[in-house]
């Protein structure tokens, strides 16, 4: 669906993306996992063409982003991290113009934008102004404005950030139901439990680079599935990995009385991040 | 070719809906400051004083239209574009979109040429029932049209190299108010030195009040002028088509 091959953007001093190599594959969910600046939008802006590379090249569906930008914004719908709704229309004006810009006939715009609205359970606001609404309500009319043109290719850029719990769950279900509708999916993020919940795989970037690939489990197994935390009286938490509960016991049961706390737990991207890392991933 | 009259049609519904919202302030705006030059120059001091063979008040009276041309046509493509991409990014979305370049940059500018139609229709107007002696043609339509078309594609081409409001307010000051005074808008530009002749005749504006003057005075057309003003509009309209090739804009 997507081939990068050694893209890369500099801004002046910064490489921003270095050498990015990555194929993504039709019906899944991808997820950039990375601290903010690590090039995860970047990498968006480029594969979805308002940005031009320093070097390399990506394709997606098979078109050039280079040579054959229109046919790939035709497969292509974007949800941006910041809100980019014209804030002086209504919710139906901010669709109505998507779908003219995406050439949708005059009586497949009124049917496609009745049926997305209600997807995304925002019927009753079609007639608000979209400044009125609320930060979640905004989300989920991006999404439903990006999916007017039956997009083979969805990419949505930190979809949650900002929203509180209950609202991420919806969207963490549409995503899913999507996904399952056929559309390949490309977010990113910089919450942990977002990739794990929402992707098939995920790529970690980091400092412009990609530093792991694979699927959630996979990366957890090639570090370790279960992490020993240990905190002793010099306050310094450290992290250990085993392969299963029974190596961490172990472990834990074989400790002095120094160590004050212990936790025995389940690893996750966060681990695997500041192992590859030596940061958080929440770290600027 | 169709394809991209229609689309810039798509570009352009997006401002004309909001136009739509929001069309009473615009038109009170666009009048205030034509209407204050008309009676504080045309009315206030020009009362009595000829110029040209005419008297200051019909003089003066193509000049503001022209000069309300440009200002309502630069910030009518400009500053929505300015908003659009720098405060609601949303200009992302047509960038986005499976058009072409060419129907972003006549889209932008259209909606300049609307409201720059709007405010200089409305002082007409206004003008006219002050002054009824006024004489009209088509190619004042023409004239007037062309004029809005140049001011716009330099609003979009502003907007597109603007990094900040602050630049376009910048850019505002020091090219767009420069030129609303001293474009042969107020005073006659027959009287001057030849060296500050040839300055003033580099600016578009002198030529659109020249053009719109020329046919409400009755006096000959200076077609020179006219394609001067359409020189400057293809200018204007390669900038954008450049800005717009950039890595990003």
């Amino acid at each position: 669906m997507i081939t990068i091959e050694n893209l890369t953007k500099v801004y002046g001093e910064v490489k921003a993306v270095e050498d990015l190599n990555l194929e993504i594959r039709p019906g899944e969910i991808f997820g950039f996992l990375g601290p903010n600046g690590a090039g995860k939008t970047t990498t968006i802006r480029i594969l979805t063409t308002l940005t031009k590379p320093t070097s390399g090249s990506a394709r997606l569906n098979g078109f050039d982003v280079l040579r054959e930008p229109l046919k790939v914004k035709r497969a292509i719908g974007v949800v941006q991290q910041h809100i980019s709704l014209d804030r002086d229309l209504t919710v139906r004006e901010n669709m109505q113009l998507h779908a003219r810009l995406h050439h949708l006939k005059p009586s497949e715009r009124k049917q496609r934008i009745t049926e997305l609205l209600d997807y995304v359970e925002l019927t009753e606001q079609a007639n608000q102004i979209v400044e009125k609404l609320s930060g979640g309500m905004k989300r989920r009319l991006m999404i439903a404005r990006a999916l007017i043109h039956r997009p083979k290719l969805l990419f949505l850029d930190e979809p949650t950030v900002g929203l509180d719990a209950q609202t991420r769950r919806r969207l963490w279900e549409l995503i899913r139901r999507m996904n399952l509708d056929g559309t390949t999916v490309l977010l990113t993020t910089h919450y942990i439990e977002e990739a794990e919940a929402l992707c098939g795989r995920v790529g970690i970037i980091h400092q412009g680079h990609l530093i792991a690939l694979g699927s959630p489990l996979e990366l957890r197994q090639r570090l370790g599935l279960v992490t020993v935390e240990t905190m002793s009286n010099n306050k310094d938490t450290h992290y250990i990995y085993f392969p299963d509960r029974t190596a961490a016991t172990i472990y834990a049961q074989g400790l002095t009385p120094e160590v004050k706390t212990i936790i025995v737990r389940e690893s996750n991207l966060e681990d695997v991040f500041v192992e590859l890392t030596g940061r958080k991933v929440g770290d600027d | 070719m169709v394809n991209i009259l229609v689309d810039s049609y798509s570009v352009l519904w997006e401002d004309l809906r909001v136009l739509r919202h929001l069309w009473q302030r615009f038109l009170i705006t666009g009048l205030v400051s034509p209407v204050l030059y008309l009676a504080a120059f045309g009315w206030g001091l020009g009362r009595g004083i000829n110029v040209e063979g005419a008297s200051y008040l019909e003089f003066v009276i193509p000049g503001i239209i022209a000069l309300t041309a440009m200002t309502s046509s630069f910030n009518g493509a400009g500053m929505k574009l300015n908003v659009d991409r720098l405060f609601y990014k949303c200009f992302d979305e047509c960038l986005m979109s499976p058009i072409s370049p060419l129907s972003l940059i006549i889209g932008k500018a259209l909606i300049g040429v609307v409201r720059g139609l709007i405010s200089s229709v409305a002082f007409l107007i206004i003008a006219f029932i002050i002054s009824p002696t006024l004489t009209f043609s088509p190619l004042f339509a023409v004239a007037l049209v062309v004029t809005c078309f140049v001011f716009a594609f330099f609003g979009v081409f502003a907007a597109l190299l603007a990094k900040s409001h602050q630049d376009m307010a910048t850019f505002s000051s020091l090219v767009i108010l420069p030129m609303t005074f001293l474009g042969g808008t107020f005073f006659s530009l027959s009287q001057l030195p030849e060296a500050l002749k040839v300055i003033l005749y580099i600016i578009p504006l002198t030529h659109s009040s020249q053009c719109l003057r020329a046919v409400t005075l009755g006096q000959p057309f200076p077609w020179l002028s006219l394609l001067v003003i359409v020189g400057f509009g293809l200018v204007f309209f390669l900038g954008c088509v450049l800005v717009l090739r950039r890595a990003s804009v």
